[in-house]
């Protein structure tokens, strides 16, 4: 499933005289298809014209930039995206680093109890750390790591989702070249540092743009967790930032809803293929 | 390598990552049950046992019965709506069609934004009088302005709406994977049967789409319960409750009125919820090898 022809359709049948099927079709598809992008669309129409065009639609209405300006002004967003980037690095290499060996030791080893905890990760995958907020409100507390970036993302590190699916990776490599590298006298980690590794590349890269995209957007958890500038994601600022009654135009607040979305947005415009398909490597097997 | 050899290294292995998990998720999750059965500790006042006075307060609480079938009319109207519409998307972006990686692109993109942020978007659409729908009613049907989130009648309504069009990009992605995945010779031996696009679909496509559709109705269920965070930015929980959800509630009760044991009972409703879902998809599941 790797090739590029992932994404091309799966069927080619020439076209007979006018297709009424396929006009409808069509039509449906980019109803549908506007429909969807029209909160988009909305929101960056806002942002870029002054607020008398909040609600006017005119093809020449002045263009500017003054609404990301004020934004970036009112609120330390500079701050709030410093902490985000830090939040979803140490995220992501914690479940990189925990997975890997984990799912490493499910994958090639034989021990007592292996079935048990398998199962153990696998109901991670129900019971999600984001439900339990008041108990682990609690340990946070109990730790003393109340209001800190590591705290927002402790919960998360350990990822039955990302266990699970490099496990299936790791399965599907060839014990051979395993064993080779074994009588060429590698140790067991030196075996998962240059063999498995290198070979689960595509599943480290689908999982971790799911995982980014996932940590970039939570907001629940780490609500509670924070409390100040200085630890604050840019989703918990910016509900913070829309909340103050009255005060703020629709154009700045649209513009800084652009403004958090916007790396992610920019990167999935980019990488909109890769983007696609890591999320279907991820969600399939 | 020696039996015992491995026994240590798998073992070792796992523990950081076992540690972890049973930190945050599974010890939290037993200590949940065990908090529901006591009380608060405030002040100089310590927890003690209370056996179920917590679930009594939780039978005789209407705000809980309110939130919970909440949850339940929103996760009845929000899964089956976005898995249809997701299950369209795919079946349109697989086809061959005009533009189809900019459909491709607009159905996704909701994916990606963070619900809060889009939450503030949709805000303005139902915001009265000078919101997109209420002009587009005021301006071409000439009806009144209306409090779309202000009335018990549609807020909820409009919440789903949210959580659809949020929702139906991420399980189309699985769809087309699936679709992806059926050979393009039941189409070519189909058409010559002079099937119809429709009987194929029913028929063929459907049915051998079956465990994706099991896959993504798991996912909805779930986020249905996980995801609360629009409710933040747009309607606090109301009016008067009308729009708040599980999570919420539980979110409320802890951090605004700090009923941590009440919290926690509320929470093991969510956990006996999500027990039933796991034993149903064990049972619906088990036929498609999904964890070997």
């Amino acid at each position: 499933m790797s090739d590029l022809s992932l994404l091309e359709p799966t069927q080619t049948a020439p076209p007979r005289q006018f297709d009424y099927d396929r006009f409808f079709n069509s039509l449906g598809a980019w109803t549908l298809a506007l429909l969807w992008a029209l909160p988009l669309l909305y929101a960056i129409w806002t942002a870029f014209h002054p607020a008398a065009y909040e609600a006017r639609f005119e093809l020449f209405a002045p263009v500017t930039l003054e609404n990301f300006s004020k934004a970036w002004s009112a609120a330390p967003f500079a701050r709030y995206f410093l902490n985000t980037f830090m939040l979803v690095t140490i995220i992501l290499i914690a479940q990189f680093v925990l997975g890997t060996l984990a799912a490493y030791a499910f994958a090639r080893f034989e021990f007592p109890g292996s079935g048990f905890l398998f199962t153990l990760v696998l109901l991670q995958l129900l019971v999600m750390p984001d439900i339990l907020i008041v108990e682990n409100y609690k340990m946070i507390g109990t730790l003393g790591l109340m209001d800190t970036i590591v705290a927002i993302g402790l919960p998360y590190m350990a990822s039955g989702f990302g266990i699970f699916l490099l496990r299936q990776t790791f399965k599907t490599i060839p014990k051979e070249l395993d064993e080779a590298a074994r009588v060429e006298g590698a140790g067991p980690l030196t075996v998962l540092w240059k063999v498995y590794v290198p070979l689960a590349i595509p599943t480290y890269l689908a999982y971790g743009l799911v995982s980014v995209s996932h940590h970039w957007n939570n907001f629940l958890w780490p609500l509670i967790i924070t409390n100040s500038v200085e630890t604050r994601p840019v989703t918990v600022g910016l509900s913070i930032f829309a909340a103050v009654d009255g005060g703020v135009e629709w154009s700045v607040i649209n513009a800084a809803t652009l403004m958090t979305s916007g790396p992610l947005l920019i990167a999935f415009l980019l990488f909109q293929r890769q983007f696609v398909q890591s999320f279907m490597r991820a969600g399939i097997k | 390598m020696t039996k015992r050899m491995q026994w240590i290294y798998g073992w070792l292995l796992l523990t950081p990552a076992m540690v972890m998990l049973f930190a945050f998720t599974h010890f939290p999750a037993i200590t949940t049950i065990i908090n529901s059965f006591f009380s608060t500790s405030r002040g100089r006042r310590p927890a003690k046992f209370v056996g179920l006075r917590n679930y009594e307060e939780l039978i005789s609480d209407p705000t809980f019965w309110k939130v919970l079938v909440n949850n339940l009319w929103y996760a009845l109207a929000t899964i089956p709506a976005s898995i249809g519409i997701s299950l369209l998307m795919a079946i349109w972006v697989n086809d061959k069609l005009k533009g189809r990686s900019l459909v491709r692109m607009s159905f996704f993109a909701p994916t990606v934004l963070p619900l809060i942020a889009v939450a503030n978007i949709w805000m303005f659409f139902y915001t009265p009088g000078f919101g997109l729908i209420d002009q587009i009613r005021m301006g071409v049907f000439g009806l009144p302005e209306n409090s779309w989130l202000g009335s018990q009648e549609t807020v909820l309504i409009c919440m789903m709406i949210v959580t659809i069009w949020k929702e139906a990009g991420f399980f189309m992605i699985f769809y087309l994977a699936a679709l992806q995945a059926i050979p393009p010779s039941y189409k070519e031996a189909a058409d010559i049967e002079g099937a119809s696009r429709w009987a194929f679909f029913w028929k063929i496509t459907f049915p051998l789409l079956m465990p994706t559709t099991l896959f993504v109705s798991i996912n909805a269920v779930i986020n249905s319960f996980r995801l609360v965070d629009h409710i933040f930015a747009m309607t606090g929980g109301g009016p008067d409750n009308a729009s708040s959800l599980l999570l919420f509630y539980i979110y409320e009760v802890a951090f605004k009125y700090w009923q941590t044991s009440y919290a926690a009972t509320l929470t093991v409703v969510m956990l006996a919820i999500l027990s039933i879902i796991a034993i149903g998809q064990f049972f619906f599941m088990d036929r498609r090898v999904h964890y070997k």
